[in-house]
């Protein structure tokens, strides 16, 4: 199915927590309410014509006003991909987790929060997965300001040459 | 009589460095004897913020960082960069430029497939089958380093097709070196493929249904063993490869269960000889022309997004570009196979002995900076 | 080493110094530190055609069981604690080898936010390889550069730094 066909069936069921369906190419995507996220794909993961059993990729992106978290789901049985998006805000980003619906996303929400600062509710294990556990801060925010050490370790090198000078 | 032994629970330590060769990854194992209960997966010793990176470096500046993404089958980083940036530009590259990518990349996954089969049978024990294949993989890095100049990290690749053409004769070496290559992929069976010791050390460990393995988004080999007949390169095909004619693998549990180690390791061999098919093939074919479409310095995509996916040699690689119009991306994120299969690990783990842990991490052919990038 | 021959047939005639370390230069046991992609080229170099063996260092896995520690690849900050306690592990006398970019100075990893510049700024170095990733024949220099420098100790004497090798 195309993805605008999908868009639409989803829109007639749950017309009203859809925000706004984009259809910009390459990739057409559609936004949804963050309350609604868990059924939206718990329909999507059990309706037999869309039939999404697979959580291809799951990405968080930090806008300068909001941070998105964008799902890329897909169908193994039909061969077919959409694009959900859920708009959050900087301060205290917070959304439902979607671990019960497929389990691939356990790892890609600990990344999220990790490098993002996005609390996924409901999450078994949230913690830090690539940055140590002490560190501080979110790194991929778009205001992330460098440490100049870590336990004792200087972060900045210079240049050799303004020490031969 | 029966004598109940009390036992203790030990918490384990299977450090950052340790002489499997699949990098530094961390496994916390709580282990009663030899049985554990749990391996519990602790990574981010390589994180090398290769994401944050491309904001600052540019789209033409970011494909040497590609390559670091996935050391050992480079080509096809740099070909899902260079895709995900021509989506978004709206580049075209032209027919001999594809051809190109497609050789550089099966030949590149002949190499990452011997060194994945050569470091499994080294975990396993057996030290001579990883010279063997360090040997032919030496061969598979002369004939690159002939085209782009690079044993390991190439930047080959670029937004628009390859940097460099088929130098003189070069066609006539990599067909000769595929036909000394094919017999051996079949010594490889005699050596070690049906060896009894072998077979008993992969057989039934790390059992994965076919549910399971989707709902974990397993990718690649480690989805094809499980049944699934799944490949990029046949389903959502991109660049060249309708032209070919290849089969593409799956497993049939004729050794264990299906969905098992075996299976995984099986998988790979075949797909070497699909491999050997498909650059027979497009050496044949190939075309005259341009390698590269004109591409500006300033590369200044229209503001968008896409997603691409490549089938590398541990599975489909996702990568997510987002513009804003400027030349430096906004966000770019990769998915790698491995980072999903860490995730299935510590399920797996349970009931399964130590050994069985360094069998399972070789067999889904885990490597670090997929992980933590 | 200086061979005086008086007795040509079955005597051979040294300095203490230099016959000692004759023998330690050639069986340099290094360990498995690869982190990254220069891990891939120190695998290749002690494979069959870039064959380090023959100069005597073998592999081992273990730190206690090593005095080379070759650190092949980017060392981020989370993993230069770990490395740190691993080089308190090796017994002395021990060298330390830089191999590539990333471990010399960082590499084109400096604009990471998670990247240690440099393994100098953790351990002392012996040699520095530099490439990304340095050839086999580049890394089998640097351990000859090493093993140039091993030669250079004295023993017997104490001289005022033996080498930069009596690592505190």
């Amino acid at each position: 199915m195309e993805p605008l066909a999908i868009y639409n069936r989803v829109n007639e069921k749950f017309g009203d927590r859809i925000l706004e369906v984009v259809e910009k190419l390459p990739d057409p995507f559609v936004v949804i309410d963050p309350g609604a996220l868990v059924e939206i794909c718990q329909y999507l993961k059990s309706d037999p014509e869309s039939a999404f059993d697979c959580l291809s990729n799951e990405s968080g992106v930090d806008y300068k006003d909001r941070i998105e978290v964008v799902y890329h789901l897909f169908s193994y049985k039909h061969r077919h991909q959409a694009v959900l998006k859920v708009k959050l805000p900087r301060e205290g980003a917070s959304v439902a987790t979607l671990e019960n619906v497929w389990k691939s996303a356990n790892w890609m929400e600990r990344e999220i929060y990790d490098l993002l600062g996005v609390t996924f509710e409901g999450h078994s294990d949230l913690r830090r997965i690539l940055m140590p556990e002490d560190w501080v801060g979110h790194p991929l925010r778009k205001d992330f300001v460098e440490p100049l050490e870590y336990h004792g370790i200087s972060t900045v090198r210079e240049s050799p040459i303004i020490r031969l000078k | 009589m029966s004598t109940t032994l009390r036992t203790e629970e030990m918490t384990l330590n299977m450090g950052p460095q340790h002489p499997s060769t699949h990098g530094v990854l961390r496994f916390i194992v709580r282990a009663d004897g030899e049985v554990m209960r749990e391996a519990i997966p602790d990574v981010g010793y390589l994180h090398r913020s290769i994401e944050k990176i491309a904001e600052k470096v540019g789209y033409h500046g970011f494909m040497p960082y590609t390559d670091r993404v996935d050391y050992v089958c480079a080509m096809f980083t740099n070909q899902g960069w260079g895709m995900a940036s021509e989506k978004l530009g709206k580049v075209e590259v032209p027919k001999r430029g594809e051809y190109c990518r497609v050789i550089a990349a099966e030949f590149n996954r002949l190499a990452s497939h011997l060194l994945s089969v050569g470091t499994m049978a080294m975990d396993i024990g057996a030290m001579t089958p990883f010279t063997h294949a360090i040997r032919e993989r030496e061969m598979i890095n002369d004939l690159i380093e002939e085209l782009c100049g690079a044993r390991l990290t190439f930047n080959y690749m670029r937004i628009g097709g390859v940097a460099f053409d088929l130098p003189p004769g070069w066609r006539e070496k990599a067909l000769a070196y595929l036909d000394h290559l094919e017999p051996i992929l079949s010594e490889y069976d005699m050596l070690i493929s049906f060896n009894k010791i072998y077979v008993e050390r992969l057989a039934n460990v790390g059992i994965i249904s076919a549910q399971e393995a989707i709902d974990y988004n397993l990718v690649g080999p480690n989805l094809r063993a499980c049944g699934v007949k799944w490949d990029i390169r046949k389903d959502i095909p991109y660049s060249v490869y309708p032209d070919f004619d290849f089969d593409v693998p799956i497993g049939t549990g004729e050794w264990g269960k299906l969905g098992d180690s075996m299976d995984r390791y099986m998988v790979r061999i075949h797909e070497m000889v699909q491999s050997v098919k498909i650059l027979r093939q497009a050496l044949k074919q190939i075309p005259s022309g341009p390698v590269l479409a004109k591409v500006p310095r300033n590369f200044k995509p229209p503001a968008g997004e896409c997603q691409i996916r490549v089938e590398s040699a541990r599975g489909d690689m996702g990568w997510y570009a987002v513009s804003d119009g400027t030349a430096y991306p906004w966000r770019v994120h990769v998915r790698t196979g491995s980072f999903a299969a860490m995730g299935i690990i510590q399920k797996l783990s349970r009931g399964l002995m130590i050994a069985d842990l360094v069998t399972l991490i070789a067999s889904l052919d885990v490597i670090a900076p997929e992980i933590d990038r | 080493m200086s061979l005086l021959n008086t007795l040509p047939d079955y005597v051979i005639t040294t300095k203490t110094d230099e016959i000692i370390n004759w023998m330690r230069k050639s069986s340099i046991w290094y360990m498995l530190f690869g982190l990254a992609c220069c891990a891939i080229e120190l695998m290749h170099t002690g494979g069959p055609r870039a064959d380090i063996d023959r100069f005597g260092a073998s592999p081992r896995a273990s730190a206690r069981q090593s005095d080379l520690m070759i650190v092949a690849g980017t060392l981020t900050l989370k993993m230069a604690l770990r490395t740190r306690l691993l080089y308190d592990q090796m017994p002395d006398p021990k060298y330390v080898i830089a191999m590539g970019s990333c471990a010399s100075c960082g590499g084109l990893f400096q604009l990471a936010y998670s990247v240690c510049d440099g393994v100098d700024k953790i351990l002392p170095v012996d040699v520095y390889v530099p490439g990304c990733p340095p050839r086999p024949e580049a890394l089998t220099e640097g351990l000859l550069k090493l093993q140039d420098k091993i030669m250079t100790e004295r023993w017997l004497t104490k001289a005022p730094t033996n080498g930069n090798t009596a690592h505190a």
